[in-house]
């Protein structure tokens, strides 16, 4: 074995048998039960043939509308998994009382809360934002796809093997012990050997590349795709949140990346930036990651409060209060939100008047945000409120996202900071404009635009089950955290001794619990909403008397998403068009020419997760191989010139003409 | 859902009365003045929180679709007034919270000496106040008492109403020192020195602990903090003079690896130099310390000659497990001391030929009037440009 040595460590770098968690009753069990489910979906898929369409129409594809939709499938995928970490560490500190060790030992625990935070943020809440942006702005510009189709394919599959990526550390080695943020010197060599960091790293920076990408061909597409008459100040408030949240993603992410290159050098190469030796400072590396970390709570949240703005417009049936105003406040927000990185450290002795600086521009935030709320609170004023579901959950943010703005200003004032940092009153603070903002959010979209881009509405009632577990699921599970951080109790921390906490947390776990019914029944609303897509089959394409542009056309929209590209007069243009008229052109077609699927944002992809192995177990011969890899697929692909094709105008001709027989017949029903 | 909620909230009312929110309730001066803050910003919140939630209950309900009766205006979108009161009344709240945050931070600036001990009671020039350093270790806190010559593992005790002056550290990564009871809490990190002031009113015992995740037995890095009349305060240190053994710098050595739950331990003598080491990553013999390091960028550096000086500059115990590429290579073992340099440089008979005026000084260099055999320096335009011109620092 010892001759062996040099050579396995050649080929397999320093994975070896023991890097598999075979030992661990906990892991092994999870990778039985994904792997047999793996199983049956592979085999499924295999039985009824799907590979070549799946391959076909899905995977290569670079039609906006897919690929949003694969990014919220995504999304949804890895909220199982950051759920299920949620729901062991609620488990773990309810039960780990009075000498008790529960049932986790810190290298799982740790691993968990880090797994946690990374999963949420990175590969739940911002595929499903960028999925949603991916899917309706286009179709609310009157555009036919967004400016860089393959470069959105190929941001998807990146964000995707960044996921992949994550859930590998599963079941090969294990993830970081650092917290979501890897706070160095913690995440240096020195104190994190082991691969965990590598595997944060390099899944955090292939997924970056796909963000950063995304975030480009968004705003390239807002600003140069919008249908004629549309100017700036007549885009749907979404599409403006979409565009301040992708100049943020292309301002804030490039500092992410830099700054964890930063500290891989720090790992790999012996360098001292974050290092307590050599002059290193982690300082440095906590200035730069909130640089890059408070702008990405407003990447998630801006597009969300679009959302809202839609809803509460469309299901209050009138124009929304005060648009220019809303506007200056997204813009306002955006530039602001590289203005209070520090307020994540007070703690770390700055003087009083950063501090105080900091503070107060944190403050100034809430004066936009409250404005918004006010936007949405006098849209509603004078109106006729539909209580659908999206609207249902607009309402449960209006008044849970109040309670966590409001902790949110109380942690900015620096010494109530000093004794609230870290609590789990910040925990409490951050889930409830998180759940409450992005998650409730988001849960509007999906309810709202569903129809749009399957064609068909989901099914109310497990709707409204799945809203209820949700809406007081949290509020059972985090109200008890503010209590808990009250009562000086930090976060991340494994056991306890004060037996008087342990009721809170046993609260905290019901609660978690309740989200579980509350996901689940979210995934039994699409289940049974495909079973009974018949029924809820909405053929006008405007199955909420909607506003915007994307309710002009069909549901799903066709491959073209318009046949004519529309012209906008109004802010609310597809409204606009109803009351003046407006009648679809039958006649007249010409041929559109359409970009043509390409399967390199898969491979190249796929090239990108085993180069990120191979650095993170030192394969270097893998590393090396897959690097060359991808620079060669990346510049053949510049030699593919087969890259568009015409939908000729019979097909659309086709395809138009089913779609005045299906209005027709609606119109007679 | 408002009904889900007072529901929720009835069992919450009967378990807090019953929960001792020690934020809302603390036993220092400057605790009881954060709480004070938390609760004035709150109520001015509140101020713009309870409308904003009564009127989109309100609205709600008013406007809702089956109540046909409500006013119907489907393209009102403008009111100058409502925009100037949505703008113009969080922004007045946050000018009066913007008021209150500049002073609160500054008056509970963790770096300024306190000028009371409760309100209304001065803090008088007589009492000097009580220095504590405090060293965040993998996973427990060392305290040092420097005016008593005694130091503590997981246990600190201050008498009430004397100010406490805390000097914390952290010997590998960061730490938060937090007592809640007694004042906010404040980071601990290696090679960097964060101050406290605080002081404790009500005689007790509370709970201590780091409130910044630190790797695997962070749960248990926690320590009892002790408030205790003056007297009991003095019986404290006596018997901590009384106790067993001495804290050096080997002894500091042992008790810095990583261990976790660690009871609590008293060192009835220790190295008055022993902190300021740890500050500087120099427990360990022949480490150069930073404050050294710095004193001698701080003159210019060692030049060429420092490249090969990296052994002493390893601070970081773990750092030479060693990366991707291996260890790195250390040269320089130690610098020596002013008496062995003297020695050496009297059994070296070194010509004079050094440029006058250099103000390159440093122990890898030579020094002015001496020169190496066999190196003559040679002045070139841009290194006169680095160095010729520069003037003393002023630090």
């Amino acid at each position: 074995m010892s001759d062996n040595a040099p050579v396995l460590h050649a080929v397999f770098g320093r994975l070896t048998l023991d890097s598999l968690p075979l030992n661990e009753p906990i892991v092994v069990g999870t990778f039985i039960v994904v792997a047999l489910g793996g199983l049956a979906v592979f085999g499924a898929i295999t039985y009824f043939k799907l590979w070549g369409y799946l391959w076909r129409e899905w995977f290569t594809s670079v039609d906006h509308k897919k690929i949003g939709i694969m990014y919220m499938v995504l999304g949804i995928i890895m909220l199982l998994r950051g759920f299920a970490d949620a729901i062991m560490m609620r488990l773990q500190q309810s039960i780990a009382f009075g000498g008790s060790q529960g049932y986790l030992d810190s290298h799982h625990y740790d691993q968990i809360f880090t797994a946690h935070g990374v999963i949420m943020i990175f590969f739940v809440a911002m595929p499903l934002v960028t999925g949603l942006m991916n899917l309706i702005v286009p179709l609310q510009i009157g555009a036919r796809d967004v400016s860089f189709p393959f470069l959105n394919n190929f941001s998807f599959w990146m964000t995707a093997a960044g996921a992949v990526i994550v859930m590998m550390s599963l079941f090969i080695g294990e993830f970081a012990r650092t917290g979501w943020l890897a706070y160095p010197p913690l995440s240096n060599i020195g104190y994190s050997p082991d691969v965990g960091v590598d595997y944060y790293i390099w899944a955090l920076q292939v997924a970056g590349v796909g963000t950063l990408l995304s975030g480009v061909n968004l705003i390239c597409t807002i600003v140069k795709m919008r249908a004629p008459g549309m100017t700036m100040m007549k885009m749907p408030v979404f599409t403006w949140t979409a565009l301040c949240t992708n100049v943020l993603i292309v301002a804030a992410f490039p500092v992410l990346t830099a700054v964890l290159a930063l500290l891989t050098l720090d790992r790999y190469v012996g360098t001292n930036f974050f290092t307590n030796d050599f002059g290193g400072n982690p300082m440095m590396y906590v200035n730069l990651i909130w640089i890059w970390g408070h702008p990405e709570v407003y990447i998630l949240i801006l597009p969300v409060f679009g959302i809202f703005s839609e809803v509460t417009a469309t299901f209050s049936r009138k124009r929304l209060f005060g648009y220019t105003s809303m506007v200056y406040a997204t813009v306002v927000i955006t530039v602001l939100s590289y203005l209070v990185w520090l307020h994540h450290f007070f703690t770390m002795g700055s003087g009083a008047s950063v501090n105080s600086f900091f503070g107060i521009t944190t403050m100034i935030i809430s004066i936009p945000t409250g404005a918004k709320m006010f936007n949405w609170l006098f849209t509603m004023y004078r109106g006729r409120i539909r209580f659908e579901l999206p609207m249902m959950w607009t309402m449960a943010f209006m008044l849970t996202f109040v309670i966590g703005g409001m902790t949110g200003v109380l942690l900015a004032v620096p010494p109530a900071d000093f004794v609230l940092h870290n609590s789990l009153f910040l925990i409490a603070h951050f889930h409830n404009v998180i759940i409450g903002g992005v998650l409730f959010g988001l849960f509007a979209g999906i309810n709202y635009w569903f129809p749009k881009a399957f064609g068909f509405k989901l099914d109310p009632f497990w709707g409204k089950l799945s809203f209820w577990f949700w809406v007081v699921g949290f509020y059972f599970a985090f109200m008890p955290l503010y209590v808990l951080g009250l009562m000086g109790v930090t976060r991340r921390l494994r056991v306890f001794d004060d037996p008087a906490l342990q009721i809170w947390f046993v609260i905290a776990a019901f609660g978690a619990v309740l989200i579980a019914f509350g996901i689940l029944f979210f995934l039994i609303q699409l289940a049974v909403s495909i079973r009974r897509r018949e029924s809820l089959r909405d053929t006008t394409g405007d199955p909420w008397d909607g506003r915007t542009l994307e309710w002009a056309t069909s549901s799903p929209p066709p491959d073209y998403n318009f046949a004519f590209t529309p012209v906008v007069y109004d802010n609310d243009a597809w409204w606009d068009m109803k009351h003046r008229g407006y009648t679809r052109p039958q006649t007249g077609f010409k041929p559109i020419l359409m970009p043509r699927n390409t399967g390199t944002g898969v491979i190249l992809a796929g090239l990108s997760i085993a180069l990120a192995f191979g650095l993170i177990w030192y394969i270097w011969w893998l590393a090396a191989v897959s690097f060359v890899g991808l620079l060669a697929v990346a510049i053949g692909h510049t030699f593919n010139y087969a890259r568009d094709f015409r939908i000729p105008a019979e097909a659309i001709l086709a395809t138009e003409t089913a779609r005045t027989r299906l209005l027709a017949a609606e119109v007679t029903k | 859902m408002n009904r889900f909620r007072s529901l929720a909230l009835l069992p919450a009312a009967v378990l807090l009365g019953g929960c001792n929110m020690v934020v809302l309730a603390p036993a220092g001066d400057v605790a009881v003045q954060q709480r004070d803050l938390i609760i004035v910003s709150t109520v001015l919140m509140l101020l713009v929180i309870v409308p904003v939630m009564a009127l989109t209950v309100l609205f709600a309900w008013r406007y809702r679709h089956s109540n046909k009766e409500a006013n119907y205006q489907p393209d009102w979108d403008h009111s100058t007034q409502f925009e100037l009161v949505i703008w113009a009344a969080p922004l007045l709240i946050i000018i009066c919270l913007g008021a209150v945050t500049w002073m609160g931070t500054h008056l509970l600036d963790p770096y300024r000496p306190l000028d009371r001990l409760a309100a209304g009671q001065p803090v008088t020039q007589e009492v000097a106040p009580l220095r504590v350093e405090v060293v965040a270790l993998d996973w427990k806190w060392l305290f040092i008492y420097p005016d008593y010559g005694i130091a503590t593992v997981n246990e600190l005790a201050a008498p009430v109403d004397r100010p406490i002056d805390f000097s914390i550290t952290s010997s590998a990564v960061m730490n938060s020192f937090f007592i809640p009871a007694l004042a906010g809490q404040i980071y601990a990190m290696p090679g960097m020195q964060t101050k406290l002031h605080a002081v404790i009113n009500r005689a007790g015992t509370y709970e201590g602990f780091s409130a910044n995740y630190s790797g695997a037995g962070f749960s248990q890095m926690k320590f009892a903090f002790h408030g205790l009349s003056t007297a009991d305060f003095d019986t404290w240190i006596a018997d901590g003079k009384k106790g067993q053994g001495g804290l050096d710098r080997a002894a500091y050595l042992q008790i810095e690896r990583p261990s976790e739950a660690v009871p609590v331990q008293r060192f009835a003598s220790v190295d008055p130099d022993l902190y300021r080491r740890i500050l500087n990553r120099c427990v360990e013999p022949g480490k150069m310390c930073m404050s050294e390091m710095m004193a001698i960028d701080a003159k210019g550096g060692l030049g060429m000659a420092g490249v090969y000086n990296v052994l002493p500059l390893e601070y970081d115990k773990y750092r030479r497990r060693g990366s991707v590429l291996g260890a790195e290579p250390g040269y320089v073992a130690s610098i020596c001391t002013p008496e062995e340099a003297a020695a050496m440089m009297a059994s070296r008979s070194l010509p004079a030929s050094v440029p006058a005026g250099s103000p390159l000084i440093g122990s890898g260099l030579q020094l002015p009037g001496t020169a190496v055999p066999g190196f003559t320096p040679v002045r070139t335009p841009s290194l006169t440009l680095l160095t010729g011109e520069r003037r003393p620092s002023n630090s």
